[in-house]
């Protein structure tokens, strides 16, 4: 009696030891499914995938969609929908190449490679993301005319306008200063790619250690100490393995002797130097940061999941439901805009076809995220983990020499997988 | 019960309130009023316009012709925040709850506590909810639950709470008991008896007839969008008021 009394007493502690942790089980999954998919990769190709050189280019490759997705995750939380982000990319793109090669350098006279160049290009380029979503978003909210309609117009308009802008022309190179978001062209070096891991570790503690401070203050229940230490050496080691595998990929020596030469050096025998932290993964983390906020710790956010959840009660609650539908889409204009330096500074040039396809794959990415289509939930962590997994998924089968069309139709299955998993998920959790 | 004073102005009046949709008189130039400390109920058969016509003080709806009276001064709710800047609340008859939140986001949407910065401060927000609720229904435990995955009953009580905790002077209430148990049932009606006594005015919509001789100090009646005509429930028994509402006729003492 007392012995079976024991045994189930034990087993539930068991369990519990692992609950008592608090991580969210479907940020557990994802986590899973994307260490699941590098690993087979990484024996499939034979230990080159998860070497610092693929990791290097894997984040670089990722960082544009998923800056994208953050804010495709608030459109479909609001039970909308946006299939113009590319074409609003390649605008923007247009937008910034046009501004940095012709407006400032000619029509301003601050001639080329003028430290203003980026800054202006940039503020430009957000500022017409933002008026063009803002746009949208009016004719979704006020004109009521649904945003899959609104937007696949947007689709071709925008597409368009910015082979307009260009004459049709590829628009390049870019602005030095502007190339420094592209990723490889901009890294913060080991130094202060160590001195930026030790920050977010830091930073990640201290929020942990507010969390609990204040629930302690209103006497709610909290994780054990232990339970917390693990969680803060998590994600710890989580982020310093990142750096140190970022700052283990080593500049080209070829490459290194002409930064010296630039500097009139002479580089020492055997110096080495690694990449580090590229500034457009940079880019990305602040923009996860301040939209995780946003979701969860504004009125914006509150109004916009409570919108999806159910848009009646909401207006009842006093909540101009159609306001926010334009602010949700200025988002999503302003992240196209911030993607659409990323990318033309990765490729150092504007081309016609930035950004194609660009819609689909920021869709997935939010959806493999597990944000759901019949609105109401999501999560900006999910957005981005989900864009790392596709990515991943394209990269290690182009490794493993996997055709194009074959990736797109594995990719394409992944998709369709990962949201029936979601299905089974919330249907076993029920919510 | 004690007699409800009806000599100084009423806390709101609605005059000749109308409102079609489409070809459809859902409310049809109704007039009713309510005075401080006073539970008036509003009843009809299914599609009287009873909902339509408290959305119409609520600011849900905006009437197409009547005219509002607050404190006798005549206001125009346009909108929900319009009602609750008049300390209005209302307890809708599907709740309006977001099924995402748990019942402290519910509780305070739209009206959110914020720190000093301005981010919305969930834990205080939590708290204040298990305040109210430990008045309101003890047995409430699920707060970190999306209101969704709560009992039809629970759900109710979040609406509940939520009209009450916001210092309401006149409360709309469309079948607040409809999915109640009896206790639960109960505990409303001490509920409004309580409120009652601290003046607020109660508009109690509700099809159980017998609680709204208890409870309520008059009933207006409803048919098809018009008012059948407003009596003190002391004076009519529980047949007049279903003459009342179902042949729509006043009844003999009362007319
Ligand atoms: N938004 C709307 N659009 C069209 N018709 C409506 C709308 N709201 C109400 N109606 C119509 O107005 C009439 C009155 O509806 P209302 O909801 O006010 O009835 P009720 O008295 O509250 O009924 P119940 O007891 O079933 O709640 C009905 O005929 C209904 O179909
Ligand atoms: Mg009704």
């Amino acid at each position: 009696m007392t012995d079976t009394k024991e045994t189930a007493a034990r087993a539930r502690k068991k369990q519990s030891a692992f609950a008592a942790l608090e991580i969210d089980t479907r940020l557990l999954g994802m986590i899973g499914a994307f260490i699941a998919v590098c690993l087979v990769f990484n024996i499939l190709t034979e230990g080159r995938f998860l070497t610092p050189r693929n990791v290097f280019n894997l984040t670089i490759q990722t960082v544009s969609v998923a800056i994208m997705a953050t804010g495709m995750v608030f459109v479909i939380v609001t039970r909308h929908i946006d299939l113009s982000v590319g074409a609003l990319l390649a605008t923007c793109s247009a937008v910034m190449a046009m501004t940095q090669t012709m407006v400032v350098p000619e029509w301003l006279g601050l001639g080329l490679g003028h430290p203003l160049t980026a800054p202006i290009a940039i503020a430009v380029g957000c500022v017409a993301g933002m008026a063009i979503g803002a746009f949208h978003g009016w004719l979704i909210g006020y004109l009521t005319i649904p945003a899959f309609i609104v937007t696949l117009g947007g689709l071709l308009v925008w597409r368009n306008v910015a082979w307009h802008l260009t004459s049709g022309q590829t628009i390049g190179p870019l602005d030095e200063t502007f190339q420094l978001f592209g990723g490889i062209n901009g890294t913060l070096g080991e130094t202060w790619s160590w001195i930026f891991g030790i920050v977010a570790v830091l930073a990640a503690w201290f929020g942990l250690f507010t969390a609990r401070r204040s629930k302690i203050r209103h006497e709610f229940k909290v994780k054990p100490i232990w339970a917390e230490l693990v969680l803060g050496g998590l994600i710890a080691s989580a982020i310093l393995g990142f750096v140190s595998l970022l700052t283990a990929y080593e500049i080209p020596t070829r490459r290194l002797e002409r930064i010296f030469e630039a500097a009139g050096q002479v580089m020492p025998e055997g110096h080495t130097q690694g990449y580090g932290v590229p500034i457009s993964v940079l880019v990305l983390i602040v923009v996860a940061i301040i939209m995780t906020i946003v979701a969860q710790r504004t009125r914006l956010g509150r109004y916009i999941f409570a919108t999806g959840g159910n848009p009646d009660a909401a207006a009842l609650a006093g909540i101009n439901t159609r306001m926010l539908t334009v602010k949700v889409f200025m988002i999503m204009g302003l992240l196209c805009a911030i993607s659409a330096v990323v990318a033309s500074a990765r490729q150092t040039f504007h081309s016609n076809d930035i950004g194609t396809l660009d819609e689909l794959r920021v869709i997935a990415a939010a959806v493999i995220g597990g944000t759901a289509l019949a609105g109401g939930s999501g999560t900006i962590y999910g957005a981005i983990l989900g864009a790392l997994i596709m990515q991943s998924l394209q990269s290690g089968m182009a490794m493993v020499g996997v055709d194009a069309p074959y990736q797109n139709i594995v990719v394409g299955m992944v998709l369709v997988l990962a949201v029936f998993v979601d299905i089974l998920y919330r249907r076993r959790t029920g919510d | 019960m004690a007699k409800v004073d009806r000599s100084g102005t009423p806390l709101v009046e609605l005059r000749n309130i109308s409102i079609a949709f489409g070809g459809v008189h859902a409310v049809d130039d109704v007039s009713v009023d309510l005075y401080p400390g006073e539970v008036v109920g509003l009843l009809g058969h299914n599609g009287a316009g009873k909902s339509t016509l408290i959305k119409c003080l609520s600011g849900a709806y905006q009437a197409d012709s009547g005219e509002v009276f607050v404190d006798g001064k005549k206001v125009s709710i346009r909108n929900p925040r319009d009602a609750r800047d008049h300390n209005i609340e209302t307890i809708y008859q599907t709740l309006a709850l977001a099924d995402n939140l748990d019942a402290a986001s519910n509780l305070f949407l739209g009206r959110e506590i914020t720190s000093g910065i301005g981010l919305v401060d969930d834990a205080r927000m939590e708290a204040e909810t298990r305040k109210i609720m430990g008045r309101l229904n003890p047995n409430f435990r699920k707060f970190n639950a999306p209101v969704s995955a709560l009992s039809g009953g629970q759900r109710q009580s979040v609406a509940i709470s939520r009209a009450v905790y916001f210092n309401a002077r006149i409360l709309i209430m469309d079948e607040p008991t409809a999915a109640l148990g009896v206790e639960e049932t109960r505990m409303v009606a001490e509920l409004i008896d309580e409120l009652k006594r601290q003046g607020l005015g109660i508009f109690l919509i509700d099809h159980d007839i017998h609680q709204v001789k208890t409870l309520c100090d008059r009933a207006s009646v409803m048919k098809n969008g018009k008012l059948v005509g407003t009596v003190d429930v002391d004076d009519v028994t529980e047949d007049d008021l279903l003459g009342m509402i179902i042949l729509g006729k006043q009844p003999e003492k009362a007319a």
